[in-house]
């Protein structure tokens, strides 16, 4: 059975069964690039006890799907699984998985990272934080819009 | 027509999950916007212009010159913050 290419969900990940699954049974894999990205116990200054992540039910997994196609537009690259959880995280959680393969490694890890830049400023989540001194929304980083802007994606996120 | 308003994480927690609203053929997501400023107060201060807040028509991100028709999903929340 083929496994879906995109998943929001609030159920952790692994990640060697996600890479097992994506390369299983294609023979013409030479290189596997995956980010993970996971909670820190900090940022801006404030201890984080925990964040929430909301999400777009239906829109949200549009978006990351059209970025996928994009991805294999862009690069030679043979196959991407994308998890990104929502809900109740805690710091040293894993948030989000992008795994690509293909022949060659110079296009995974390309693949991977124009993948992370453009779900960072184009894919509907949000986050809000707790902290000692209360619960706040994350503000997006115009860094993130100049790093999708690197690809050529017209990356507005941040803007008034 | 009709159309269905959706809102999102701050935004949501001002003005609930969304609403119905009726609008004249050919408006564009700017004059519905404003129209929706006209709604209360609170509308006017979480939709104000100049606030960083992004559209979405159909489930995809849209600038304001785009134009609904009836029954669309609109959608408005403030930059994304995933990854």
């Amino acid at each position: 059975m083929t496994q879906p290419r995109v998943s929001v969900q609030t159920d952790d990940f692994d990640l060697s069964a996600e890479v097992a699954a994506l390369r299983a049974g294609d023979a013409g894999v030479g290189a596997v690039a995956a980010f993970v990205g996971t909670v820190r116990d900090r940022n801006d200054g404030s201890g984080v006890s925990s964040m929430e992540l909301e999400h777009y039910p239906g829109m949200t997994e549009k978006a990351i799907e059209s970025m996928i196609d994009e991805a294999q537009q862009r690069f030679d690259i043979r196959a991407v699984r994308v998890i990104h959880r929502v809900g109740v995280l805690r710091p040293q959680d894993q948030i989000v998985l992008v795994a690509v393969t293909s022949s060659h490694r110079g296009q995974a890890f390309q693949a991977c990272e124009f993948l992370m830049d453009y779900l960072k400023t184009q894919a509907p989540f949000w986050k809000k934080e707790h902290t000692p001194e209360g619960a706040r929304w994350v503000d997006a980083r115009s860094a993130d819009d100049a790093a999708a802007q690197r690809w050529g994606i017209a990356s507005r996120n941040t803007a008034d | 027509m009709n159309v269905t308003v959706r809102y999102f994480a701050s935004i949501r927690e001002v003005l609930g999950s969304g609403e119905q609203i009726e609008v004249p053929a050919e408006t564009t997501l700017s004059r519905l916007r404003d129209q929706l400023i006209e709604r209360s107060a609170k509308h006017a201060v979480v939709l104000a212009r100049g606030r960083a807040l992004r559209c979405a028509l159909n489930q995809t991100l849209s600038d304001e010159s785009a134009v609904v028709s009836e029954g669309a999903e609109v959608a408005y929340f403030p930059p994304v913050t995933g990854g």
